[in-house]
């Protein structure tokens, strides 16, 4: 029965969602009429509808129905509850339901909540909306149907692997879903401003949470990824330019671009057709994105099958909603003028800058993840890696962070260089210093331009709140600030492991003591361990740093016997000043054992910056929050004192 | 409100231009032939140099001398951890009773693994050379196993084939071992 | 972000094993050069070659048995003295530019340093007319 609701569920939300295009277009033509009346309640009915469906597939995962072919796949009956829930995205027919759901309860939001744009605006946009969930609908509906009954239900569920359980890996999907469809609700909103060409203020201000929302995640998403691969790869690398990888930074490098000229749009009505078009790149990144992901297609040797039929629908899907978007920006942008006028020295100038820069890196991204796929095209196969990637981005990347570190000092539409000489001076100096010392230690250039531009930007990013009375600071002057740091914070964790990092593979027995860095580690023993799933043979190292307190570290080579497989589990010594890393490699001849030890300074500043970032953007997103309330407050009661004088 | 038009016109389709040579790219991907595999650039190369000690009792090892001395032959690469290659096997031991000489070069592997291996599935091989740190895999840009080189009788690499030979293959191979002969 | 995931368990799962052969790893696998400035050189190298067997990893952050014997020819040519680009030109040599993560410029590959400098120009159109319009109005 509930395999049934949930079906049924679904297909009411995919009609509702033809009726909120139909009546949202119609209502937009001369003869519209009524009909956009219904439109609002709709996308609410919609929203509700598709959730309800999603929650009738997470009760069946949760009761492991076997009659249901999705649960007898993807399930087991005796996994841990959690993982059974978990289990509800963690496969291709549930993550694209799970997609849509976050979709139609967004459309819902914004249909109860939005008031600030135009009506005809705000029906463009919903039916935008209902446009791009329509083919996520007919893709579920057609060819994915996750409700599928089997003819007779199977015995037990084949999914059992334990190295699918892992809480990283279980709960990461919803987030970066969020993230995706929050840009989905920015390129709607940039739609219906096509539509009706009231690209403005208001737009921007509608569209600014949204954009922010789907931002954090993404960084969030992107942060926590780094993290997992850092440590669960056990070669102490945190990024690799991997296509997948890529895959989730166009999106992000699209949605902070667009924050930025969102903010420009908002404050100073100026870069209109420049900020519709993000919104479209945006949400385009996050379906290439996930396409490039989902097909397999970048994927290289012993890869994944290629899935072109799978492959074929999400790229039709973006060939519809993309191509159309652009179509349509093509038509109607000559008409949306750029805007107020504002100087090169200047907030605005700043965030230009900013914003080109970020769509150069992302041009970037995109040309060397694709490049072999063109080559291959053109009958031959390269590699396209870090050599790559890291110098050429950074051609852009640091006078971007240059300018970063100075815009924010700039006032809005007119500014001189000349007024906040005296500000910038301590940063430039650093910037300097730093180069300088760098140069001196023999680091390479990349990871010197790191370190000196971070130790600029760190003091620089605090420089707006100088003379100020920090209470009465705004929370988004203070998220801008945070995240500005975050960046320095982050950049100081990567340049400092490129630079700085001691490397020691060795082969010990018992009783040998290594040093790495300031770090002297002894191997005490070898002994093995046993796990609900798998025996491993664990290392138990004493580690002083400096000769100071010992504390232990267990490395451990992992054996999982169903399926059979090997991991080894790296072992994190964490300081304030950097992280020891510790991996039990193999045994060796007579009675040694092969240990990889790296001393990285500085590296968890990675991801610690990459959290402050991310909290930047909240508490930008709460201010804005807060304001937008305060202003529905004030004109609900305006209204009202109209009402009663009219009265 | 401002007065100037921002970008001439054909600049607002430059960027659907780029999505549809997107999409036509990706088009291509999804449907290509599947070659997921590294083929070897050595072709129409010679050989490097390298000595092999033997790798089972009762094969010599081989050198690249053994490789030319005038007569074209195969060379498999294989190893008696890799499933495949004993799947292969009969498809050796039938091109072996063509009277097709076989050399052959163990990759990471114990005596007497390679020897339990023969025992087992056959042993088509005159020569086999012992790779213990694949020296001669690296040399010839074999990227795994099994993998099959034709060698003409100057040592020169003619052809690659990757992964198991399986009967629909043999032809093939057969024909490609004439051309090394001319 | 998933198949980030997948991607890596496969390549986790599909690693034939140490165990499945029976060799100790080539003498510079796992360890290292005495002379920092060479093993520096050498590790440098390692990580802009790709693992031939995985997906998507260098042959420093490989567990592969043949990314070992990568790693080893590396190491025993830098000790030899050889220089760096020489060995990526002997391996690019023998599996073409695949197994080299720093795409040389040919008449296949200049693009990827054309549209670079193509951007960069770009950029300084876009920058030149945004800000140079709004200047003094």
């Amino acid at each position: 029965m509930i395999a049934e609701f949930g079906l049924a569920a679904l297909w009411l939300a995919a009609a509702l969602a033809a009726l909120q295009l139909i009546a949202g277009a119609l209502a937009l033509t001369p003869r519209g009429g009524t009909l956009g009346g219904i439109v609002r309640p709709v996308a609410m009915v919609q929203g509700v509808l598709v959730a309800l469906s999603f929650a009738a597939l997470v009760v069946l995962f949760a009761q492991t129905d076997l009659s249901v072919e999705l649960v007898a796949k993807n399930s087991h009956s005796m996994k841990p509850l959690i993982y059974k829930i978990s289990g509800t995205w963690g496969n291709h027919e549930g993550s694209m339901l799970l997609w849509v759901m976050i979709m139609g309860l967004s459309g819902c939001f914004v249909a109860a909540v939005e008031r600030r744009l135009p009506e005809l605006t705000m029906l463009a946009t919903l039916a935008g909306q209902a446009f791009v969930s329509l083919g996520f609908y007919a893709f579920l509906l057609l060819s994915s149907n996750p409700f599928t009954r089997l003819p007779s239900p199977a015995i037990e569920g084949a999914g059992l692997n334990p190295l699918l359980q892992d809480p990283g890996l279980a709960f990461h999907p919803p987030p970066l879903y969020i993230g995706y469809v929050g840009l989905s609700v920015a390129f709607s909103f940039a739609i219906g401003a096509l539509v009706t060409r009231e690209v403005g203020p208001a737009f921007a201000r509608a569209m600014r949470p949204w954009v922010l929302g789907a931002w954090i995640f993404l960084t969030l998403g992107i942060t926590a990824g780094s993290y997992w691969a850092y440590y669960e790869l056990g070669w102490g690398g945190w990024w690799f330019w991997d296509p997948v990888e890529n895959a989730s930074l166009m999106p992000w490098l699209a949605a902070t671009a667009l924050l930025h000229s969102v903010s420009v749009l908002a404050a100073r009505n100026a870069l209109r057709a420049w900020t519709v078009m993000l919104g479209v790149v945006a949400f385009s990144m996050s379906m290439v994105g996930t396409f490039l992901v989902r097909s397999g297609i970048l994927t290289s040797v012993h890869a994944f099958a290629v899935d072109p039929e799978r492959g074929s629908f999400i790229l039709g899907l973006l060939a519809l909603n993309i191509g159309g978007a652009l179509v349509l920006f093509g038509l109607r942008a000559a008409s949306v003028t750029e805007g107020e006028r504002f100087s090169a020295a200047s907030r605005e100038g700043a965030l230009v800058f900013n914003n080109v820069m970020l769509s150069a890196i992302l041009g970037i991204v995109l040309v060397g993840t694709l490049y072999p796929l063109l080559a291959e095209a053109l009958g031959a196969k390269v590699s396209v890696g870090p050599p790559y990637f890291n110098p050429v981005s950074a051609i852009f990347a640091v006078p971007m962070l240059m300018v970063l570190a100075v815009g924010p000092l700039l006032r809005w539409r007119r500014d001189s260089l000349a007024r906040i000489r005296p500000l910038i001076a301590i940063p430039a100096v650093l910037l300097l210093g730093v180069l300088i010392w760098a140069g001196s230690q023999a680091v390479g250039l990349l990871p010197a331009l790191g370190l000196a531009l971070s130790a600029a930007l760190g003091v620089a990013s605090l420089l707006p709140l100088k003379g100020r009375k920090l209470r009465q600071v705004k929370l988004p002057v203070w998220g801008m600030v945070t995240a500005h740091f975050g960046i320095a914070v982050a950049l100081l964790g990567m340049a400092s492991d490129a630079a700085f990092t001691t490397e020691r593979l060795v082969a010990v027995q018992p009783g040998d003591t290594v040093e790495v860095g300031p770090w002297q580690v002894q191997l005490q023993r070898i002994e093995p361990v046993a796990g609900p799933n798998w025996t491993a043979l664990r290392g138990d190292l004493a580690v002083s740093y400096k000769g100071g307190a010992v504390a232990e570290l267990h490395p451990a080579a992992r054996t999982f016997w169903a399926p059979p497989n090997e991991t080894n589990e790296a072992a994190l010594k964490t300081r304030w000043n950097g992280q020891l890393y510790a991996v039990l490699g193999q045994e060796t001849s007579g009675g040694r054992w092969q240990l990889r030890l790296w001393w990285k300074p500085f590296v968890p500043m990675i991801w610690y910056g990459g959290i402050l970032i991310a909290l930047g953007g909240l508490l930008a997103l709460l201010g804005r929050l807060a304001s937008d309330l305060k202003r529905l407050v004030a004109r609900d009661k305006i209204a009202y004192r109209r009402s009663r004088q009219g009265r | 409100m401002s007065d100037q038009k921002p970008t001439s016109r054909w600049t607002l389709w430059l960027p659907l231009a780029l999505f549809l040579g997107f999409v036509a790219l990706v088009l291509f991907g999804l449907y290509r032939p599947a070659d997921r595999e590294v083929a070897s650039t050595m072709i129409g190369k010679p050989l490097p140099e390298f000595t092999l000690r033997a790798a089972a009792p009762d094969r010599p090892g081989l050198t690249r001398a053994d490789l030319a001395d005038g007569q074209p032959r195969l060379l498999n690469i294989f190893a008696s951890w890799c499933v495949p290659c004993a799947v292969e096997a009969p498809q050796l031991a039938a091109l072996k009773a063509e009277g097709i000489d076989i050399a052959g070069v163990a990759i990471r592997d114990r005596p007497e693994d390679v020897a339990a291996f023969l025992a087992r599935h056959g042993n088509p091989f005159s020569r086999i050379g012992a790779d213990d740190r694949s020296i001669v895999q690296l040399g010839i840009g074999s990227s795994g196993v099994p993998e099959t080189f034709v060698i003409d009788g100057k040592g020169t690499i003619r052809y690659q084939h990757i992964g198991e030979i399986r009967p629909e293959h043999i032809a093939l191979l057969r024909e490609k071992l004439k051309e090394a002969t001319q | 972000m998933i198949r980030l995931l997948l991607t890596i368990l496969a390549l986790v799962l599909a690693l034939p094993g140490a165990a499945q052969d029976g060799v100790p790893p080539a003498p510079y696998a796992n360890v290292q050069l005495a002379d920092p400035a060479q093993e520096a050189q050498a590790h440098a190298l390692m990580l802009t070659l790709r693992c031939l067997k995985c997906q998507s990893q260098s042959i420093a952050d490989s567990d592969a048995p043949m990314a070992g014997d990568m790693r080893s020819l590396v190491r025993e040519r830098i000790a030899a003295g050889e220089d760096p680009e020489a060995i990526r030109a002997w391996l690019v040599e023998r599996y073409g530019d695949y197994v080299s993560y720093q795409p040389r410029v040919t008449s296949l590959t200049w693009p990827l340093y054309a549209i670079p400098l193509l951007l960069l120009l770009g950029v300084a159109v876009v920058l030149r007319r945004r800000l140079r319009r709004g200047g003094d109005a």
